[in-house]
């Protein structure tokens, strides 16, 4: 596959593309395609999406994650994304960042789960640096006597943000959604995930989550990711034409809209399930 | 090398403490000599995305190794190709998914896919638990013999992978 772009000053190359509102499942669709046929490094925020949406992870189980009835009741999507990890809904109030790399674009770092997960957490560490937002969710695993770093990002023990990657043989996508603003009755489209983090406690949604907005304005925020990915990467500007012009035609993502018979199904397999 | 030197920081950050392996001297040398290392088994043959392929006739067996799944954390997903589909070498046919990611599972070989580890289903922690064993993911109707002079043998894949981590 691809070889990393030409450094200048010792920094890799990253094409930043910003977008407002656009549609969750368009934004998946070209990160998966950015991921698959493009041999640039790309930082690509989005500043919210349209309609209220719910994304679940590469294995979400309906059933076992959503209320089903009530999503089918008020018309609201359902997506498969093509990474790992846990169930969000996002609407306006969220804020989407994205990175798409070469494994040889960040010096030193192991293109796995937790080497790439530590390094994003230090370029947010960085973001966050002198605002009351700070910290970083850890779990100790007491079975190995290790700390293990989270995904997750906290204010005290409410989550803000969470992300999830996607790995191939040169390449890897690691996607961040953070909670800038919420709607309350959104959540209630979610239920409580039977894998969840030991610091959860089994909390539910509204008693998990907090607002950046209650911290630092959304403009700030993204400027300040910005200028934290400036100073890993050498920063040219890109538009969606851009990264379209870059496509091969032939890949077909696989992030896509579940219908509503599978989740009719879904429903059925629920009611099986608790009878057996 | 550098790899340890990102969750370093991040532990630092966080005031954690990590373990590693790697140089030690005076009190640490046997605790370090005392942790597991990877395993390679002999008489498999290995890609350098960290599959292994065991080649009975024209049939072969692929899974991931022991490195890769100690790498990618505690596996929850598998996604398995059809029966039936054509695989080829180098090119990716499934998934794992580990610590809210998904990473691709490289052919080592090319050809028809004629059975896949259906247990993966309920238990995708067998990979983690038996990478070489129960833990393997497809078996292969091989078109040619030949790609397996691109693969590495026990040792020189033992070498790649001290090369590799010793790199990050």
């Amino acid at each position: 596959m691809a070889v990393s772009q030409t450094r200048n000053l010792g920094l890799p190359l990253i094409n930043l593309l910003r977008l407002k509102g656009v549609p969750i499942l368009q934004q998946l669709h070209l990160e998966e395609r950015l991921l698959r046929t493009s041999s640039d490094n790309w930082c690509i925020i989005n500043d919210g999406t349209i309609d209220p949406t719910i994304v679940m992870g590469i294995s979400g189980k309906p059933q076992e994650l959503l209320e089903i009835e009530s999503i089918l009741r008020d018309d609201i999507p359902v997506i498969r994304r093509f990474t790992g990890g846990g169930t969000v809904i996002v609407d306006q109030g969220t804020i989407f960042v994205t990175f798409i790399c070469n494994k040889d674009a960040v010096p030193g770092l192991q293109s796995y789960p937790q080497p790439i997960m530590s390094w994003s957490s230090l370029l947010y560490k960085k973001v966050f640096q002198g605002i009351e937002i700070s910290g970083f969710a850890r779990m100790i695993d007491y079975a190995s006597c290790t700390a293990v770093v989270l995904s997750d990002y906290v204010l005290g023990d409410r989550k803000f943000g969470g992300n999830a990657q996607s790995i191939t043989k040169n390449r890897w996508v690691h996607h961040t959604s953070f909670l800038w603003d919420y709607e309350i009755s959104n959540m209630g489209y979610l239920k409580l995930p039977k894998r969840a983090p030991e610091y959860r406690q089994a909390r539910d949604h509204l008693e998990f989550i907090c607002r950046m907005k209650d911290y630092i304005s959304r403009s700030s925020f993204i400027d300040r990711t910005i200028e934290a990915v400036g100073s890993e990467f050498l920063l040219r500007s890109a538009e969606l034409e851009d990264a379209h012009c870059t496509l091969g035609s032939k890949f077909e993502p696989s992030s896509r809209l579940l219908r509503k018979q599978e989740l009719g199904e879904a429903i059925f397999k629920s009611l099986t399930a608790s009878q057996s | 090398m550098a790899s340890r030197l990102w969750a370093t920081k991040a532990a630092s950050y966080l005031r954690i403490s990590v373990p590693y392996r790697g140089f030690a001297t005076g009190t640490w040398t046997l605790l370090i000599c005392l942790l597991p290392t990877n395993a390679v088994i002999k008489d498999l043959k290995y890609a350098d995305s960290h599959e292994w392929v065991k080649v009975e006739g024209n049939s072969a067996t692929v899974g991931i190794t022991d490195h890769a799944q100690d790498h990618l954390g505690d596996v929850v997903y598998v996604e398995l190709p059809e029966e039936g589909t054509e695989v080829t070498q180098g090119a990716s046919f499934g998934a794992v998914e580990s610590v809210k990611a998904t990473s691709d599972i490289n052919s080592p070989v090319s050809g028809k896919v004629v059975e896949v580890n259906s247990k993966l289903n309920d238990s995708p922690g067998l990979v983690n638990a038996s990478p070489y064993e129960n833990g393997w993911i497809i078996k292969v109707e091989m078109k040619s013999a030949d790609e397996l002079t691109c693969l590495m043998d026990p040792d020189q894949y033992s070498k790649f992978c001290e090369e590799e981590d010793a790199k990050h």
